[in-house]
């Protein structure tokens, strides 16, 4: 039993300690500049910059302009920050595949460090949101999962379920579940705003109160079964569905052998 | 005509048709076999239950295909009640099936309707049953006993008036009043203007003073969704929008359709949609339905900033919140 | 004699010396039941009510029926130290800390979904093949009884453990009692004690749900069984079965143990769901408060489709001399469940006025054969199904990538749009099926063997069909249409001419029909080959 729950444990960190792990070599450059402000760090941004440049130009500007002004089909970048840009990128929603309704997150087109050097160019251009630390991410030391919980109810769960596993929008939009979202993304979600979703900022949810939404989603995720078959956990449309199908269905198969002659 | 048709004859009952246990004494041994192993099996469940019940404490959890990493205490629990009960149920219906008589039966049924007799007497005794009372004779006692039963039935609803309160205004007012904070919820923080940015929204309640408790009754009517946009993007008239505050728009979050929480707020298309019927509200047109089935916009509380520079209310809401009444005047 | 049919026997002439029950027994243990699994949908109804009353039984020994706030210390980690109602903090108990407790919550909830299901099976092959024609319409009316109980009952049973799901709920039932003209908001004062959600309500209707509901479950289910045991059960046509005769097992001991064994096997299946499916998994909801809420936010399956039809109403209210009236609460969340449930109570008198049709009917209709009543069933669970698919519209839009939206044109329209068309569709796809038994009976069934004519022509091989089949698909009667005067005898318009020639035209459709095969017929092709 113990082995199991420390099973349980190591599960669920080893993919967090991976993203650390990523993040990590990911943003060296970007918090060696926030901690030393000697020359050689100032010198290794302004390299990362113009690596970030080089991508953007291949990669972003023909939707977003040259100089991320923005164009008719997709918003300027002037000003969105580190956070919007590795949240968008990161999670493989930018570039998008297709102009539907809604970027997807998908597997990402860029590397951590290409992520690091657009996300630090498109920082250079106007100040905006960060990339959150290591530091600032520890929610398993400074959330609350209770509190987290009434906060996540009060704020998400109207677009992204009770339990976290998104929901329908308006016109065909959504919003996506949380469910193997790293941490990191779901706190630049909630600064920046992404697509339909708003921004919430560090006054109505204070940082503290962020990480402890995202201790309370992790929660969620790694909760197992306790009492069997989860159905989705989308509400009583699956059970429904379930009591009509394997459970009438079993009912009926019986009273039909019940009923038929034994030869 | 009719008579002359000759319809299909009812070739009757079908010659019975014996069972291998009938006829074959090994087939009956086997089949008494699979009955009592039936049972066994179902021995076999409820040890799995008391086994569980005793010794898997509910903190095991197992990996079950499909199902997942799930909770062995409650799942040995209760496939071993269903395991017990099905194979008592199965082992019934197969010793039914297979050992006991299968020889079909018939009885006879007969007509509800009584002999002509029996059925006149019946309905002579129930005609003179009514007039001996004389009811028809005597429209007084009639009318006295209708009028006496009617009364007696109010007793009843008269006893039950003191199930609650009555409404009076109370469906119509709100904790809002001018100059009232609006303090986030959870939390109870006062805001400010510049702590949202454009794009951002905020759940809000009306402040209380410290050691005053909110009752869900008051969460039910007070809660405010507060949003900013940029101010150019309100399509409001000047009173609407001299509600706002640099952007700023605050609507009540009860829907007036049917008081959900309506929350889902869609930044870049700026509409407002309730998850439980789908009624969409346009924020920019002071939250004009535009889909679904809600017929009236979000009452829009009316906002500004007191001295400290916190957002407060300007006045209280100037129409009821929530769900529709009788007495609602708009 | 064995010593145990000697026991048996003494515990017999025990019974009858002390009741006098021995002619009673006697008879009525070897009582014949018609053997037919469709038979059984009724009884998965009042098996599934037992499990309901002994696990229900067993919630109530640690629910605390209480709105009082508390802050929760138990077991369940995400919600620890919060403030919630005592209903809900007991319900979190019953399932973390009560061992068992959780299976149990999960059966009876399973159990609740399986009693409707059971009660909409049931009711569907008695309405199909026309089992609640005379004598059975005071059943019939039970029966539909029991179905809004049932909608009712359950309602109220998900609506007490007080999480942010059943709240929301709650607070949908308070809106359509709110949104009665005149005494609404008096009536939503007094069933909620003051202003929603107050801090009566659940304590009261957990009264009703464990007390005052199922006593009258009890009474009506008793007073349903009695009258099919007395009027013994019905049966589906075939060789030797008749209106006046029953044909099956005798109850002992065959139908004992068949019944007695269904009652384990529909407990274990729904034991079987509760320990493999989570069901309302209430510590994910959260407790309620009315500020929150939930993407998704459905009832039960059995309120579904009243919530589809709330979800697709139109926004219509009206504001006059003061007042409002909420049509788009009131249509669908009243009007239409009222007009539905009227009419399906009603539907066994209608027909016979209809028909004209006043005679005991004891043998079962192949729905085929009633086109009518066959088209006017699917067209109203067409109705049903449109409504219920939207009570779950956002699910299946993000589940097929749709749009609520699109759903919601789609259910609008369809709504008044499909039910005719099924009804055509239906009556026509009946009288076919009547076209091919006539075909069957006449010719023989199709056997796939070509034969080369003399003339080299390929003709197929027909088989007869068997005696037994040629006389279910003839048993049937065909009835002719009324023919009520419509004028009288100097040829002026009786007063209720009209309402004659409604009859007359309902009669006219109701008996459109391929005429049947008849014997006569037979003889004569015979004689042509």
């Amino acid at each position: 039993m113990k082995r199991l729950s420390r099973l349980r444990r190591h599960r669920a960190a080893g993919p967090i300690l991976l993203i650390f792990a990523l993040f990590t070599i990911g943003t060296t450059f970007q918090v060696a500049s926030a901690v030393n402000n000697d020359a050689t760090s100032v010198a290794d941004r302004s390299v990362t910059i113009e690596e970030g440049k080089q991508i953007f130009l291949k990669g972003c500007s023909s939707c977003h302009g040259l100089n991320a002004e923005g164009g008719q089909i997709a918003p300027s970048l002037i000003g969105v920050g580190a956070a919007s840009v590795d949240f968008q990128v990161a999670t493989g929603r930018m570039p998008m595949a297709d102009m539907s309704t809604q970027a997807m997150r998908k597997k990402p087109v860029y590397n951590a460090e290409e992520v690091n050097a657009l996300a630090t160019y498109v920082a250079s251009l106007a100040p905006g949101p960060e990339v959150p630390g290591e530091e600032a991410l520890n929610y398993e030391r400074d959330g609350s999962v209770a509190e987290g919980g009434e906060l996540f109810r009060t704020n998400c769960a109207m677009c992204h379920n009770f339990a976290a596993q998104g929901g329908a929008l308006t016109q065909g939009k959504y919003a996506p579940t949380l469910m193997g979202v790293e941490p990191r993304h779901i706190y630049e979600a909630m600064i920046t705003g992404p697509q339909s979703m708003p921004v919430f900022s560090d006054k109505t949810i204070t940082p503290e109160e962020k990480l402890s939404i995202i201790k309370w989603i992790k929660a969620a995720e790694s909760e197992p079964q306790l009492g069997g078959a989860a159905l989705g956990r989308v509400g009583p449309v699956t059970e429904g569905l379930l009591v009509w199908t394997l459970g009438i269905g079993l009912l009926i198969g019986v009273a039909v052998w019940l009923a038929m002659k034994a030869r | 005509m009719s008579n002359e048709i000759e319809q299909i004859k009812d070739p009757g009952l079908p010659a019975h048709v014996h069972r291998s246990t009938d006829t074959d004494p090994k087939a009956a041994a086997r089949a008494e076999r699979q009955v009592a192993i039936l049972f066994g099996l179902s021995a076999i469940g409820t040890l799995l239950l008391i086994y569980s019940y005793i010794f898997v404490k509910d903190d095991v959890f197992i990996f079950i295909p499909v199902m997942g990493e799930t909770n062995a205490h409650q799942l040995g629990l209760g496939m071993g009640m269903a395991i017990a009960l099905f194979c008592i149920g199965a082992g019934l219906i197969h010793w039914a099936k297979t050992l006991m008589p299968d020889e079909e039966v018939i009885a006879h049924r007969h007509e509800f309707r009584s002999e002509d007799d029996d059925r006149s007497e019946f309905i002579k005794t129930v005609k003179a049953g009514a007039s001996a009372a004389g009811l028809g004779r005597r429209p007084l006692i009639k009318r006295t006993l209708g009028a006496a039963l009617g009364l007696s039935a109010l007793t009843p609803l008269l006893l039950l008036r003191d199930l609650g309160p009555l409404p009076k205004d109370d469906l119509s007012k709100t904790s809002w009043k001018a100059g009232t904070r609006l303090v986030t919820d959870p939390g109870d923080r006062p805001l400010r203007p510049e702590d949202l940015e454009v794009g951002a929204v905020a759940q809000t309640l009306p402040e209380i003073a410290p050691g005053e408790h909110r009752s869900l009754a008051d969460i039910g009517k007070d809660a405010v969704l507060l949003i900013r946009l940029r101010p150019e993007e309100f399509n409001l008239d000047a009173e609407r929008l001299s509600w706002t505050h640099e952007g700023i728009i605050a609507f009540s979050k009860i829907c007036s359709h049917m008081g959900c929480a309506v929350a889902l707020y869609e930044q870049q298309t700026k509409h407002l949609l309730c998850p439980c019927h789908q009624s969409t509200f346009d924020v920019t047109r002071a939250a004009k339905v535009i889909f679904g089935p809600a017929a009236r916009p979000l009452p829009q509380l009316a906002i500004t900033v007191d001295a400290e520079g916190y957002l407060v209310a300007q006045a209280p809401f100037t129409e009821p919140v929530g769900p529709s009444f009788w007495e609602r005047s708009s | 004699m064995t010593a145990r049919e000697r026991i048996a026997g003494n515990v017999a002439g025990y019974v009858d010396d002390r009741t006098g029950a021995a002619k009673w027994m006697k008879k009525n243990l070897t009582k014949v039941f018609p053997d037919h699994w469709s038979f059984l949908l009724g009884e998965i109804c009042l098996y599934s009510f037992i499990i309901l009353l002994l696990s229900g039984t067993f919630l109530t020994f640690w629910f605390d029926p209480s709105m009082r706030e508390v802050v929760y210390e138990g077991a369940y980690e995400p919600l620890k130290g919060l403030e919630m109602s005592a209903a809900y903090a007991s319900t979190l108990d019953i399932s973390f800390e009560v061992r068992g407790g959780l299976l149990m919550r999960q059966i009876h909830h399973w159990a609740a979904l399986i009693f409707m299901v059971g009660i909409v099976v049931h009711l569907l092959r008695v309405y199909f093949t026309g089992a609640f024609r005379k004598p059975r319409e005071f059943n019939w009316i039970i029966g539909v009884g029991l179905l809004t109980l049932g909608i009712v009952e359950g309602f109220l049973g998900y609506s007490l453990p007080d999480d942010l799901l059943s709240g929301t709920g709650i607070r949908i039932a308070e809106a359509i009692i709110q949104a009665l003209p005149l005494v609404g908001s008096y009536l939503a004062f007094f069933a909620f004690g003051g202003a929603f959600p107050g801090e009566a309500f659940i304590p009261r209707i957990y009264t009703v749900h464990v007390l005052l509901l199922p006593g009258i479950f009890l009474a009506l289910i008793t007073v349903h069984l009695m009258l099919v045991w007395y009027q013994k059960h019905t049966q589906f046509p075939g060789p030797g079965r008749t209106e006046k005769n029953v044909v099956g097992y005798p109850l002992m001991p065959v139908y004992m143990a068949k019944a007695g064994g269904f009652f384990f096997i529909v407990f274990g299946v729904t034991a079987f769901l509760g320990a493999v499916a989570s069901i309302n998994p209430i510590w994910l909801y959260g407790p309620y408060t009315p500020g929150q809420i939930s993407a998704g936010s459905q009832p039960d399956w059995y309120m579904g489709w009243l919530d589809g039809l709330v979800r697709m109403a139109p926004p219509l209210e009206t504001h006059a001399f003061g007042h409002t009236i909420s049509w788009n609460i009131l249509i669908p969340g009243l009007i239409l469940p009222g007009i539905m449930f009227t009419g399906l109570a009603l539907y066994p008198f209608i027909e016979s006025w209809a028909t004209g049709d006043k005679r005991e009917h004891h043998l079962l209709d192949r729905p085929r054969n009633t086109p009518n009543r066959t088209a006017i069933g699917v067209m109203a669970l067409t109705f049903t199904m449109v409504s219920l698919i939207n009570g779950g519209n956002d699910i299946i839009a993000t589940t097929f990538h749709l749009t609520i939206n699109q759903m919601m044109w789609f259910a609008r329209i369809s709504i008044i749009v499909l039910p005719p068309i099924a009804f055509i569709i239906t009556k026509r796809l009946c009288l076919s099926l009547q076209r091919a038994d006539r075909d069957l009976v006449l010719h023989g069934r199709e056997t796939g063997r070509l034969v080369r004519m003399p003339n080299g022509e390929f003709v197929e091989v027909h088989e007869p069909i068997s005696p037994e089949k040629a006389w279910l698909l003839t048993s049937h009667e065909q009835l002719a249409p009324l023919e009520l005067p419509e004028h009288d005898a100097s040829g002026v318009r009786r007063p209720a001419a009209l309402k004659n020639k409604l009859r007359n035209r309902i009669s006219r459709a109701a008996a459109v029909a391929v005429p049947k095969a008849t014997e006569t017929e037979r003889r004569e092709l015979e004689g042509h080959h």
